[in-house]
């Protein structure tokens, strides 16, 4: 996984709660088998007027002109706002996939469901539960006019020329997303307390261990 | 003497492997439930990085998400879909490659995954289980700590079998009194959610206690945990009891002869210390609960069904806009009767619904009657190919069809419409799925969460009825 330190972009408010993990990457394409290539279709039943699957090229279809992230103004920004419980509903971690495949490195929210908040760290996206009168600030200046932000995490901070926000973020994903830590490797360092707990485990409850098939 | 713990605590502290000092511990994870869909990026990581499952005795694999609901018999080859059959096809390769454990898509025991694994004893109480699905709050009926994971921690449990995990709260909510006529467990747990909000478990594991939810069948209390994530938590438990043992007695995969005696000891203790402290509580009272429909766009978006789609002033201020855009999508007015709603289509399945328990409510409702001629299609999607078996031993698929239903293969199929079962621009839907989103069931179109027999009822009338007040009950 790629370090996060620092990132500097452009805000893009999204003033709805609850923005559910099927409003960021419709069901359809869920069939893909890859890691990548999902940012086309971040959004997607918003961002265009008619249908698509995997298949469709993009070039082919037909964009909502009243979706805000469509317009030349916003379609580069990185730091995503929004209310809420974002990233609701499904696990599928093809959400975060979407959002980090477009270019959004930060998404800004006064809470997270549990599944996705921890989807985004295994994927160098940032999610910052920010509370609700600093979340309203930035909706207002992002409004007014195009906000650029630099979201620092080793002093977690976000701050504008004329203004700075604190955040708190766990000291562990912190580290890990400073690092760009591959988990996996972590836990295997405890592979002999693993296997010393599961020969317990094979003693206490053997029906766990039963072979399926 | 430890200090009384809550069930959650239980289960947290018999798989804890290893405490970190960040706060996060280490989790042994029992069982590990995969479909076609979260899997693919995980085992092609495993490939890449040359790792091996740590244990595929705990693994079980099954496609469901994506698999078409007809024409089964012709296996993988028959999917017409392309990316599906890609997709299937991978699942399958990988289950080669890595030697887990399949039930392939002909094979009787093949179905939606939180269908299938209680049904062959491979959820049992006391068991840490996961699965690449948000739903896996489901195995929590079992007092089995069950937790929907994402890609990437599907490749970390593959790899070493265990999980990271930072404990959650321990909220309750507590059903007192007798559920009234009609009213199910899935009324239950659409009025609590609409009571609380579909935020109010983040960050918790929800244990439902009390008389009324003690008095759920075992499907009931899959129902009722599996929409737990609804309502913001990643787990929701019940505790063990006589009807939990009754049911996983002689499972496949059961414990046996002295074994389960043993089980049996260990597990009856699968239940909350008296004492044991609760960060947050709820309490409802079963009589106040009435068969429910969701009107809007979100699972808290839910009245009872002789109850309107709410009128602008009655709105909470800070949802105000949220939900008037709900009613804008749904093309419902506020204050419209929710019995005027006009349905085009009706789905009984998915994860929350489509047990054999499920199966027999709507045969019950809709016997010796037919579907209204409004209703362009009624779909009956059973959760396995053992609940399909069982279903036509009974006869009961013959009372579906004669009353103009599809009776279908096992699959996720209308819940989420990876496949061919789908809504189209507008079109309303009784359906007995969890997630009422925008365009989940297809793109433009309207969900109405029901209980399996309120969506029967609504078939045949062609609009929603109060089921609690049918001759056919």
């Amino acid at each position: 996984m790629k370090p996060f330190t620092q990132h500097t972009g452009q805000v893009y408010p999204f003033d709805r709660a609850n923005i559910d993990t099927d409003a960021i990457l419709p069901k359809q394409y869920l069939k893909s088998i890859r890691k990548f290539g999902y940012g086309d279709w971040l959004f997607d039943d918003l961002r265009y007027l008619d249908g698509g699957d995997v298949t469709t090229p993009v070039s082919e279809r037909r964009k909502n002109p009243d979706f805000l992230l469509n317009h030349a103004d916003y379609a580069a920004s990185s730091v995503l706002l929004a209310r809420d419980n974002f990233g609701c509903g499904s696990s599928r971690e093809h959400a975060v996939w979407a959002l980090r495949d477009y270019g959004f490195a930060v998404v800004l929210a006064p809470s997270f469901a549990d599944i996705f908040y921890n989807n985004c760290f295994k994927n160098g996206l940032l999610p910052i539960a920010l509370p609700n009168e600093t979340i309203d600030e930035l909706f207002a200046m992002s409004q007014s006019e195009k906000l650029f932000v630099t979201v620092d995490l080793q002093t977690q901070s976000i701050f504008t020329e004329t203004h700075q926000w604190h955040f708190d973020i766990d000291e562990s994903r912190r580290q890990n997303l400073l690092e760009g830590l591959d988990e996996i490797s972590v836990t295997l360092k405890d592979a002999d307390t693993i296997h010393a707990f599961e020969d317990k485990l094979k003693q206490a409850e053997p029906w766990v261990f039963q072979n399926i098939l | 003497m430890t200090s009384p713990r809550t069930l959650y605590d239980k289960l947290w502290d018999r798989r804890c492997v290893k405490q970190n000092e960040d706060g996060t511990s280490l989790i042994y994870i029992d069982r590990h439930i995969v479909h076609e869909v979260s899997s693919a990026q995980a085992f092609e990581g495993l490939k890449a990085a040359g790792r091996k499952p740590w244990r595929t005795s705990a693994i079980i694999a099954t496609p469901d998400h994506n698999v078409p609901t007809t024409e089964r018999e012709k296996g993988i080859d028959g999917i017409t879909d392309d990316t599906s059959r890609i997709q299937v096809k991978t699942l399958d390769d990988n289950c080669n490659a890595f030697e887990v454990p399949q039930f392939a898509l002909k094979d009787k025991r093949q179905g939606i995954v939180h269908v299938i694994a209680p049904e062959q004893g491979l959820t049992l109480p006391g068991m840490t289980v996961v699965c690449g699905d948000s739903h896996t709050a489901t195995h929590g009926a079992f007092a089995a700590l069950g937790v929907g994971i994402g890609t990437s921690e599907v490749e970390h449990v593959l790899a070493t079998q265990c999980l990271i995990q930072r404990k959650a709260k321990n909220l309750r909510i507590d059903v007192s009194g007798q559920l009234g006529r009609g009213v199910t467990a899935k009324d239950v747990v659409l009025y609590i959610i609409s009571q609380i909000g579909t935020a109010a478990g983040t960050g918790c594991t929800i244990e439902f206690t009390g008389d009324a939810i003690y008095s759920l069948s075992m499907e009931g209390r899959m129902t009722l945990c599996n929409m737990a994530i609804e309502a913001g938590a990643r787990a929701g438990l019940v505790a063990y009891d006589a009807t939990t043992e009754a049911y996983v007695k002689d499972r496949p995969l059961a414990p046996k002869g002295a074994d389960w005696d043993k089980a049996v000891a260990m597990w009856r203790k699968l239940k909350s210390d008296d004492g044991a402290k609760f960060d947050i509580d709820y309490f409802f009272k079963a009589e106040d609960i009435r068969p429910q429909v969701s009107w809007g766009t979100s699972p808290e978006m839910v009245v009872a069904v002789d109850a309107t789609v709410p009128t602008v002033a009655s709105l909470p201020e800070n949802k105000s806009a949220d939900y008037q855009k709900a009613m804008q999508y749904m093309g419902l007015e506020p204050g419209q009767p929710i019995t005027s709603i006009q349905l085009d289509r009706v789905f009984v399945g998915s994860c929350t619904n489509s047990r054999i328990e499920d199966i027999r409510a709507v045969a019950e409702v809709v016997k010796g009657k037919h579907i209204a001629p409004t209703i362009k299609q009624a779909l009956v999607v059973p959760g396995s190919g053992l609940v399909k078996q069982q279903a036509e031993d009974e006869g009961l698929d013959k009372v579906i069809t004669a009353a103009g239903f599809e009776w279908r293969s096992p699959g996720c199929s209308m819940c989420l419409a990876m496949n061919a079962d789908r809504l189209y621009e507008g079109e309303h839907c009784a359906s007995t799925s969890n997630r009422n989103f925008e365009s989940r069931q297809g793109s433009g179109g309207r969900t109405h969460l029901v209980s399996p027999a309120m969506a029967a009822a609504a078939a045949i009338n062609g609009h929603f009825v109060d089921i609690s007040k049918e001759a056919a009950l």
